[in-house]
Parts: C-alpha cells; structure tokens; sequence
C-alpha cells in the first residue's frame, strides 16, 4: 500500500478536521463540566467506528456492542475500585480492603476472578482482552455457522440482555444494579478532578485518533474491500478461496476492542460503570449513532455520536420523556431519507456545492478583476 | 483411468425435501479436455456444479478432483484446492471497481493478516491488466462493477476466474443473456481459454457447444442420459426426443 492509497487528500483533509474540532475547537469553547461531557460522547464513538467496519463496510449489524463497551468499561472500573479499596478507606466495614458493594452483600474475601485486576497492565490488557474473546466467541459460533443477517442482529441483542440481567443479578461481584461507583484514583492520580478531566478528554481524542486511523488502515486494505464484497456477494467470495467466517470474526473482534477501550476511556472520564450501560436501549443508540453519521464513513461516524448525544443532552434536559420517541424518529427519518447519515449528505450535497462555488468563484474573480481594473 | 482423470463422480446424490435433483449420478471428465452438459430446465446441471464445488451438500456419493474427495471440504478449500466456478447469474461485486474485483481473485492474501497486508504490487498490477485485456474491460478497470452492461459483468466474472488460475474451471451458461455481438466474442474469448485447462461448461446453445466440446454429457433428471461426442449425443434417439426434439 502505497501513502496515497492509504489516504486520499479529501479523506487527510476530513482528518485533520476532526482533529480541529477535538483538539482545538471543543476545549476552546467549552468549559470543564461540557469538555467532560463532549469527552463522554466521544466515548460512544469507538464503538460507532467499530460499527462503520462491522455494519457498514461488512454488512455484520450488532445490536449487542453496549456488550463489549460494558466489558472494557468493567474491566477499567474493577481496577480503579480496588485501588479506591484500600483498608484504610474501607476501614468502616466488617471486611475491610475489599470493594464496599461485596462487604453489603456479606462477601468477606475478594472472588478470584478480581484478582488480576489490582494489576493496571493486567486491567489494560483485559480492557482489550475481555470484550476481544467475547467477541470470538460468539462470532465464531455464529459465522461458522453461517448466522447472519437479522438472526445475528437478535442473536447479539439477547447478549446484551443476558449480560445485563448477570450483572444486575450478580450483585456481591459486580455491584448489582447501581455498578461500580465512588471511583477516586488512577495510581494516586485523582481522576475526579478538573483538570484530571480535561487531561483524560485529551486522552481519549489521542486513543480516538489511534483507533481512527487503524479504521482507515483496515479500510484500505484489501481486507477492507473483502468486506464490502462479502456484504454485497457473500457466495462469490467464498468462490474466490476465502473463508468468509474468519473474516467476520476478525472485523467483528476489531469492533468489540474499539467499544472496549471506548469503555474504559467512559469509565475514566465519568466515574463509574453501571449496567445501563450495557443492556439493549444503549445497544441500539450506538447503531443510531452510526446511522446517523453515515454508517458507511468512519468520521461520520464520530460526528454521529457527537451530535446524537449532544442532541440527546440538550433535549432530554427540556423534554425527559419524549426523547426516546424523538431518537426512534431521527433513526426512521436517517434510514428513510438518507441512508448514508451526514456523511452521505455532506458527500452528495454540500461537498459538490462547495466545489462548484469555488469553481465558480475562481473563473469569477479575474473577470471582475479586468471589469474593475479601467474603472479606477 | 484416473490419472487422465480431474473429476470423477460416482454415485453422487443429493435430494431435496425428498426430490432426487441428482441421482446416483457417474461422471469421469478428462484433464485438459472441454467437457459439456447440456439437458433440459431443471435436469439438475447447475446441481451438479454445485455439488462438485460445496455449494450444496451431497446426500451421497464421491466426487475426487485429482484423486482427492471434495464433499468432506469447505468450499474455500476446493477453491484453493483448484476448483473454479463460475455461477449462472453473474456475481461480481456491484460496489467495486473493475480492478478491484480482480484483485480480490489474484490468488494472494486469502488470510485474515494476508489480506491486510497485501499490496497490490507490480505483478499484481500487471496480471489485472492482462486479464483485463483478455476480457475486454481493459479500459473500465477504475468503472464501478455496477455499471457494466449484463455481457460486461459475465465477462468480468469469467476475469475473476482466470486470474485464479484454476485447474479446473467451471462455467454455467457463459453466454446466457447476451447480445449476438457479445456472444461472439464470449465464444472467441473461451476457445482462447479452455486450451491446456480441464474445463466444464453448461450451455443450452447447440452451435456454441458443438464448437468447444471435446465431449458432451446430456442430463435428464438427475441422471445421464447420454455421452460421447457432439455427433453421437446429437443423433441419440433419447435425446432427440426429451431434449433437441423441441
Ligand atoms: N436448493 C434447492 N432446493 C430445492 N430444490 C432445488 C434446489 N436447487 C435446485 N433444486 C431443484 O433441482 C432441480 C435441478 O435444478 P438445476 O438448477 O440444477 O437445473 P438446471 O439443469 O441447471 O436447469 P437450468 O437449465 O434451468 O439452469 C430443479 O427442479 C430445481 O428446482
Ligand atoms: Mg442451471
């Protein structure tokens, strides 16, 4: 692959954008409690871009990604709650040193499985590790099985739930309904602070562009027209000598690390880890977030998930109750009328505008240059 | 006999909700030879295409391409193995360009880390370009697949299977749907390729057969009707009466 196939002018110049928006414009405008919240939907946005390579480009609709956002968020909220842990801070409780919602549930020792988590290497790699074999799991029982389409899309919705219910149910081990709260520290960092939360917004922009970029890479490559071939005519790449099923369970694996570490980064930046999270509702939002940015676009997705929850804040602050009517709308409006999200509407309306004024512009002023020149 | 041999199918069933499409069906085609089935609507060729490449699974019965069996093997693997197929309908990918079809066939990167790090370098680029003169397309390749006309896309499929290289080559009705114009050169570009490669084609087209067969198999439900040379096929009373007679 050469420089310029893996990025176009036009697509470097949509980075670079982005870019001005995250890392300049945002900060600049918005005070810390609103940088904070525009950090938190940007947390959505790993899994949006996940989305554009799974749903979009591989035709491989999730309606389970909260699934592996939840994962990578657990994962990131078990290690911050065992350092908030220490027996000094917990000494009110019958067992002092272990998490406050196991001491209520009359656990008097830390399960096993918590273990490996008062370890940060070892959180970090479960951030991506967790959801990851999550993921191969389930895609490889399903794609070699040749599940796809709605059946897959019902088949990951029931994970969600499922997982949901477990949290909820498993309350002495994962907090139960109200998940993991009253997180302090990042190895004696406090991360509630302003400043901590301004750092950790620019955090996530750095680890957005990673990911952004590894989006683009795999777009660009071969495997990234496999997949648009394989959504289109899945038997014909078959006939062409690949095996279709590894190719889902990588891209869908691909998608479950982006929602992961999208997770840990919404843990770090709000403090906590609720099942909420998880379940269906926040499952479906993320495809909208998707659908609406342009699920083909991985920018637009970004922009999906900016404005969707943007829109989400503003509006369900005014009018609680509608705004899950006023999402359906949005998604049914998105998918009826443009189909390929702000993306699409940028590419097929705006950006061919744009281009002709400027052509316009361009053969316009030496002409009103020569009419003016005589006159003064 | 079966090392002149590149398939041989012996007893290959295969039986849909109780119909028998192909019943204990024996077909040996010779390697580097032109080998046609024709047969009525519905006699079950396309089944056997099918059968031989995985598409759908036998109820019964062996097929062995070069003495290996093929129904015990993922449809990706008889690919590899060197079996390629060209489908009725043609499927080419409509959201790809000309090029980039191709490419996805070039017989390179069909690993998960292959794919993603393969580049499309100078013999890769210069394969697409030999291909694509072979087929006509050579000044579409940056064209979109979806809008190349009907004739176009059948050739571009057939495109796909040359720059596999297959030894085998399967084609069903190559020229179905096309123009007088379009055939003619469809018919110009096979004769061109089926020389040194085992082939088997379906057609309906008799003048069409009766220029490329080495060796015509007649179906009639399911089972083989008749064989032998295009002369001999074409004065079996059988045949005459359940296929040509109409
Ligand atoms: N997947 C399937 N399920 C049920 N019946 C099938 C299936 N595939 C094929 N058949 C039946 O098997 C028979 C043979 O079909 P096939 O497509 O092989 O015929 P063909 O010889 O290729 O005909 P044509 O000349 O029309 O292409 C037909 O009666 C068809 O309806
Ligand atoms: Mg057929």
């Amino acid at each position: 692959m050469t420089r310029s196939s893996f990025m176009t002018r036009k697509e470097l110049i949509g980075f670079l954008i982005l870019a001005a928006v995250i890392f300049l414009l945002l900060p600049a405008m918005l005070d810390s409690f609103r940088l904070n919240l525009f950090g938190k939907y940007l947390t959505y946005a790993f899994v949006a871009v996940g989305l554009a390579l799974c749903w979009g480009a591989g035709g491989i609709l999730s309606l389970g990604q909260g699934v592996f956002f939840g994962l990578g968020g657990y994962c990131m909220a078990m290690f911050l709650k065992l350092e908030a842990s220490t027996p000094e801070n917990t000494a009110i409780q019958s067992t002092p040193g272990i998490p406050d919602f196991m001491d209520w549930n009359q656990l008097t020792e830390l399960p096993v499985w918590w273990q490996p988590f008062y370890s940060l290497p070892l959180a970090l790699l479960a951030v991506l590790a967790v959801p990851v074999v999550f993921a191969f799991i389930i895609g490889f029982a399903m794609f070699t099985r040749r599940v796809g389409g709605v059946y897959f899309a019902i088949i990951t919705q029931a994970f969600a739930a499922i997982l949901t219910i477990l949290i909820i149910g498993q309350q002495g081990y994962t907090g139960g309904v109200n998940g993991i709260t009253d997180l302090r520290t990042l190895l004696g960092w406090d991360i509630r602070t302003d400043e901590a939360k301004t750092t950790l917004y620019f955090v996530n922009g750095v680890l957005l562009f990673a990911v952004l970029l590894i989006a683009q890479y795999v777009r660009k490559s071969k495997l990234g027209r496999l997949l648009i071939a394989m959504r289109d005519q899945e038997d014909r790449v078959r006939f062409s000598g690949y095996n279709v099923a590894n190719f889902k369970i990588f891209i869908f694996c691909l998608g479950a690390a982006f929602a992961g570490i999208g997770g840990a980064m919404f843990t770090l930046q709000v403090g906590f880890m609720s099942p909420t999270l998880v379940g269906i509702v926040p499952s479906i939002e993320m495809v909208i977030f998707c659908a609406v940015g342009g699920r083909l676009s991985i920018l637009g997705a970004v922009y999906g998930a900016l404005l969707v929850n943007w829109a989400k804040t503003s509006f369900s602050e005014a009018f609680p109750e509608l705004w899950l009517l006023g999402l359906g709308g949005l998604f049914i409006a998105v998918v009826m009328f443009f189909p390929n999200g702000l993306a699409g509407v940028w590419s097929e309306q705006i950006e061919p505008r744009l281009t002709k004024l400027s052509k316009r512009s361009d053969t316009a002023t030496p002409k009103r240059a020569a009419e003016r020149a005589p006159a003064e | 006999m079966s090392e002149q041999m590149i398939i041989e199918v012996e007893d290959l069933t295969v039986s849909f909700d109780g119909f028998k499409a192909v019943d204990a069906l024996n077909l040996y085609f010779e390697k580097n030879a032109c080998h046609v089935i024709i047969g009525p609507n519905g006699a079950g060729k396309t089944t056997v295409l099918d059968l031989i490449c995985g598409r759908t699974k036998a109820t019964g019965g062996s097929v062995k391409f070069k003495n290996k069996e093929l129904l015990s093997m993922r449809e990706d693997q008889i690919v590899l193995a060197g079996v390629g197929r060209k489908f009725q309908t043609p499927s080419v990918y409509e959201d790809l360009t000309v090029s980039e079809n191709l490419e996805l066939s070039y017989p390179k990167g069909h690993s998960v880390f292959g794919a993603l790090i393969f580049r499309r370098d100078d013999p890769v680029q210069t394969r697409i370009q030999e291909i694509a003169e072979t087929i006509f397309l050579e000044d579409l390749l940056d064209e979109k697949a979806a809008f190349l006309s009907h004739g176009q896309k059948q050739w571009l499929e057939i495109g796909m299977l040359l720059i596999q290289d297959p030894e085998l080559l399967m084609l069903d009705e190559p020229v179905a749907g096309m123009s007088v114009a379009e055939r003619k050169k469809t018919a110009e570009l096979l004769n061109r390729i089926i020389q040194d490669r085992s082939v088997i084609v379906i057609e309906h087209d008799m003048g069409f057969v009766a220029d490329i067969a080495t060796r015509v198999t007649v179906l009639h439900q399911g089972k083989t009707l008749s064989e032998g040379s295009m002369e001999r096929v074409q004065n079996d009373p059988k045949v005459v009466e359940v296929y040509l007679g109409h």
